[in-house]
């Protein structure tokens, strides 16, 4: 399981530019038997039929990361570049990234503190003035290298460390990929489909298609939500806590849940002894927003696996709130079959 | 209209959990139409047919109202069983000081902050709480739960013509609609009544009524601001001086064609009406008018102070215009 | 082409209100389509059919977009001295607002002057701040009681700032946004008229761009296009505006690339452009552009798109500047690309 979580969040994939994780999903998904399909915004299909014709149940993680896109290059060869998606600018400095399919080294850096003057440091530097390191001396060096349009991502590998704990990055949202890999290697009476749609961060775009031409008749969001139980977050906004198991949202800022699809995904969860929490608070957005008002409606509910310090290079969850997650989900859907 | 209108600012139902409310309107209106359902998403949708027979398919006609108010959700109990939460729509901290709430079960509570704060400019929903006044964390959770809404605590009251009370917004307009579902002749076109969810959010309710409903033309009634208390932002708008037509809000510029058409109907009636031009804000005609390839839309207003506070204040001789106004555009044959 | 755009910036057409506009690019159209339409919002649609592949596979539906709406004003209320108190319709900079002449629709068209106080009473440091526009009004010259019979609340208020020639190839005027566009669509018309074109080629003038892409929101759900191509003007050189953010006034068209377009869609475009030796710039966007490609891409089902920018200076001002040239590039850039849409075109779309 760890196997695949290294090989989902260290692939590339900002928002726009998911081709890389999308490779390995379609070759992970066409393992577990679903017929596998790609729509015209990218956006991965995986469907397993029902054992019985009927319902269509749809599941959503989105392959997208955030990230970064080169959209210039100055004389001397620094890149100058947009964010993708939300990124705190004071968070950038001395980080690594790497850029373009070939996936050339980067480093965002920041004059010595030595030639800097005592009230810079307090200072924030604003991303419009950052650019990208890549170690070229002029424009014409760098444009053999990057081309304008590239994509970067963080730089970051897995590591399992501490108590069962992981960081990687983009774990916001290949934890979810992970979950709907894993729940795809069952059958259920129903049809499961499983979407790993593309541009969440920027919108929800890729949710917003795949929810309009699956047509489905429910709908249910896995997600890597944000988690702030740290020192000096006072307690009620922690938002969801480590290791409580996943988060079941009854609403957010694009969605509220479907009443009936909320309480039993908590029902499940108590009748199963699986550990859960509800999300306190009701802060962002995630896919869940299209696919409710897609067309006349559809039923769907937001079930995340808590991961601190999201849209950075090292975001961290705990194994057992994944495993938890996976069966919960697994267990819900056993429930829908008589539903 | 004031029975009506107090009967139904009463009711309970924060965008997202209309159940009650949604009730009590389709108590109100079942005997009055020919078809009545409710949808995935808990819109309520009335039909009442046309008169027209033969092959020529007649004008269907959405009219929306929406059934949400505005609300305080919890998302954490403390250990001292005071309750932290979020907002459900536009609260605004000040609105919200030292008044009475109420939850779906009948708790209620008193809503309040953390007064370590030292400059007001700087209060934000965070700093706030509810106290039911329980004891502990314990005692609360006995009540309520994480994820429970209040809403305003505040009967309607009236000073003369003159109606104070909370979610004005829209029961005011559900019950302008109510009263015109009771009290319109028959119509040559096919009418659809919605009562619509979770406008207060981001007109949802209303995307997904009007994707399945599909009309030839919309007309929501909500309520609107007003310029016409002491120092405030400029408007055209006044209290009692009659439903306003819209002629744009954030969210549409109403059709040229159905602003007209309400036009010249109030001015054939002699009812009266006024012009509104609404620099900020949206509502469910936003939505409506962009669904599949494009629904012509407009809106009436109903004028209306303070909104978003317990105390908000409305004029019935505006409700009962709105009516007369709603009436007389519907009971025609519409050509667009 | 000059004569058409001037023509075109001459007619209202402000968001929402597109009627007019709407009748004379209609007429425009229909000169060079197999087909017209206009639908109940006023988008018009000009349907080019091209020559159905021999083999019997299906040719792509293409549907070009570009916006005839303006910004402008809107009477928000009448003073009691006879002036009127005005709000914007779409992004107006106010400090552009002072002094300029303006044409009111109401019962008539009248003349209007947007006031502003002489220097000599103001007080020392009012110079230093920008005048709100909610405190701004415009002048009519008619005494209160013929500004009532002849304005109401809602009324338009459009600018009045005809085309003017400058060096070269350049042009100002103001509604250079997005006419310039609509004025390419034709361009691409005449263009196809000289190629051999396998598909079906909607040109579409969309409303409602100025406040929130809503004409292309619901133009694409009517058309169901294969492939989207959006037109509309970006951000040309000046000296007060970061470099890396403007692009050249005679370096050709921009072509903008990220996740908004198409990537297979965008590559084939910018291909095109150099078999041909057509000139481009890239632009480089992080997320949904503000144009009517952010509401094409997603369409139903989804839609690739690909986007077209004139670079223009002063946007949303009454002095918008450009460079006819790049209408012509444009035009050519897109009638080769949709001529070169041949079988087995479904594979550029793929991911």
């Amino acid at each position: 399981m760890v196997e695949v979580l290294k090989r989902l969040t260290e692939a590339r994939g900002v928002a726009g530019n998911e081709d890389e994780v999308r490779e390995i999903i379609l070759e992970l998904a066409a393992q577990t038997g679903a017929e596998v399909s790609v729509d015209r915004m990218g956006n991965v299909i995986a469907r397993k039929p029902g054992l019985k014709t009927g319902k269509k149940v749809m599941l959503a993680a989105h392959m997208d990361e955030v990230g970064f896109i080169i959209s210039y290059i100055t004389d001397s060869g620094m890149l100058k570049f947009h964010t993708v998606g939300g990124i705190d600018q004071r968070l950038l400095l001395s980080k690594r990234v790497r850029i373009g399919k070939k996936g050339i080294p980067g480093v965002m850096g920041v004059k010595a503190i030595h030639l800097q003057e005592k009230d810079e440091r307090n200072k924030v530097i604003d991303q419009k003035q950052m650019v990208i390191d890549i170690g070229v001396h002029s424009k014409e060096e760098a444009q053999k290298l990057v081309e304008l349009g590239d994509y970067a991502c963080f730089d970051s590998n897995l590591v399992v460390f501490g108590d069962n704990k992981v960081k990687a990055k983009a774990l916001d949202d290949r934890v979810g990929c992970a979950v709907l890999l894993e729940l795809l290697k069952d059958t259920y009476d129903f049809d499961l489909i499983a979407c790993f749609t593309v541009q969440e961060e920027i919108g929800s775009r890729g949710g917003e298609v795949a929810a309009w031409h699956l047509k489905p008749d429910m709908g249910i969001v896995l997600e890597g939500t944000a988690c702030a139980d740290i020192p000096d977050v006072p307690e009620h906004m922690h938002i969801t806590k480590m290791g409580r198991g996943p988060a079941i949202s009854y609403m957010d800022r694009s969605s509220i849940a479907d009443p009936e699809l909320f309480r039993q995904m908590v029902k499940t969860a108590r009748e199963h002894s699986i550990p859960y929490q509800l999300k306190e608070n009701i802060a962002g957005g995630n896919d869940a927003g299209v696919i409710h008002k897609s067309r006349s409606g559809v039923p769907t509910v937001v079930v995340s696996v808590p991961c601190r310090y999201i849209h950075s290079p090292s975001s961290m969850m705990d194994l057992n709130d994944f495993n938890n997650t996976i069966r919960l989900m697994k267990e819900f859907l056993k429930g829908c079959e008589s539903r | 209209m004031k029975e009506l209108l107090a009967n139904l600012t009463g009711v309970y139902g924060p965008s997202g959990k209309e159940d009650s409310i949604r009730s009590a309107i389709e108590k109100e209106i079942k005997d009055h139409v020919d078809e009545i359902r409710t949808d995935t998403m808990g819109n309520l949708i009335a039909v009442k047919k046309s008169t027209l027979s033969g092959d020529k398919p007649p004008v269907r006609v959405m009219t929306a109202a929406h059934m949400d108010q505005i609300g305080l959700i919890i998302t954490n109990i403390d250990e001292n069983g005071f309750l932290r939460f979020s907002n459900i729509g536009g609260v605004s901290p000040f609105n919200v000081i030292n008044r009475r709430v109420v939850f779906e079960n009948g708790i209620t509570g008193t809503v309040s902050y953390e007064t370590e704060l030292e400059n007001m400019k700087d209060l934000k929903l965070n700093k706030m709480y509810i106290d039911i006044g329980a004891a502990n964390r314990e005692e609360a959770e006995k009540q309520v739960s994480i994820g429970d809404v209040a809403v305003y605590y505040a009967p309607m009251a009236a000073a003369g013509n003159r109606y104070f009370g909370c979610a004005m917004d829209d029961r005011a307009g559900c019950a302008v609609l109510v009263q015109a579902i009771k009290t319109i002749k028959d119509s040559p076109n096919e009418l659809i009544f919605v009562f619509t969810v979770q406008e207060e959010v981001g007109l949802r309710g209303a995307k997904t009524s009007a994707y399945s409903v599909n009309p030839a033309m919309a007309i929501s009634l909500d309520v609107t601001l007003t310029g016409d208390t002491p120092k405030s932002r400029p408007m055209a708008v006044r209290l009692g001086a009659g439903p306003a037509v819209k002629i744009k809000d954030s969210s549409l510029i109403c059709h040229p064609r159905v602003k007209n058409l309400m036009i010249d109907r109030a001015e054939e009636a002699g009812i009266p009406y006024q012009l509104e031009v609404l620099e900020a804000g949206g509502t469910d005609s936003g939505s409506i008018h962009l669904s599949r390839e494009g629904v012509p839309s407009g809106v009436i207003s109903i004028p209306c102070r303070y909104i978003h506070s317990a105390r908000e204040m409305v004029d019935k001789n505006d409700l009962e215009n709105a009516v007369k106004l709603l009436n007389s555009i519907l009971e025609n044959e519409i050509v667009l | 082409m000059k004569e058409f755009l001037a023509e075109l910036l001459d007619l209202p057409g402000v968001s929402g209100y597109e009627e007019i506009i709407a009748r004379r690019i209609s007429d425009e159209f229909s000169k060079y389509c197999d087909e017209v339409q206009t639908d109940s919002f006023y988008n018009v649609y000009g349907i080019k059919r091209g020559t159905a592949p021999k083999d019997g596979s299906p040719a792509p539906k293409v549907m070009r977009a570009a916006h005839v709406d303006e910004v402008a004003l809107m009477v928000r209320d009448v003073t009691e001295e006879g002036f009127l108190r005005f709000t914007n319709i779409g992004g107006v900079d106010q400090r552009i607002l002072l002094s300029q002449e303006v044409t009111i629709h109401g019962r008539e068209k009248l003349f209007g002057i947007i006031s502003t106080i002489p220097p000599h009473i103001q007080e020392d440091g009012d110079s230093k701040t920008a005048v709100k526009m909610k405190d701004m009004c415009i002048d009519l010259g008619l005494p209160v009681e013929k500004v009532k019979a002849l304005v109401r609340i809602g009324d338009l208020i459009t600018f009045r700032s005809p085309l003017v020639s400058m060096a070269g190839s350049m042009v100002n005027g103001k509604s250079m946004d997005d006419r310039a566009s609509v004025v390419m669509l034709v361009e691409v018309m005449k263009e196809l008229d000289r190629l051999k074109y396998q598909a079906e080629v909607y040109a579409t003038a969309t409303v409602q761009e100025e406040v929130g892409t809503r004409g292309a929101i619901i133009s694409t759900y009517r058309v169901e296009p294969d492939i989207g191509i959006a037109i509309d003007v970006t951000h040309g050189e000046t000296p007060d505006a970061p470099r890396e953010r403007t692009y050249a006034m005679n370096k050709g068209i921009v072509v903008a690339k990220g996740p908004n377009l198409h990537p297979g869609l965008t590559e084939k475009l910018l291909e095109t452009a150099g078999e041909y030796g057509i000139d481009f710039q890239l632009n480089i966007t992080s997320g949904p552009t503000g144009t009517d490609a952010r509401s094409i891409q997603i369409s139903r089902g989804g839609v690739p798109t690909v986007l077209v920018e004139l670079p223009l200076r002063y946007m949303h001002t009454t002095v918008e500047t450009l460079n006819l040239d790049h209408i012509k590039q444009g035009a050519r850039l897109i009638a080769l690309f949709i001529a070169s849409l041949k079988e087995g075109w479904q594979e550029w779309l793929k991911y």
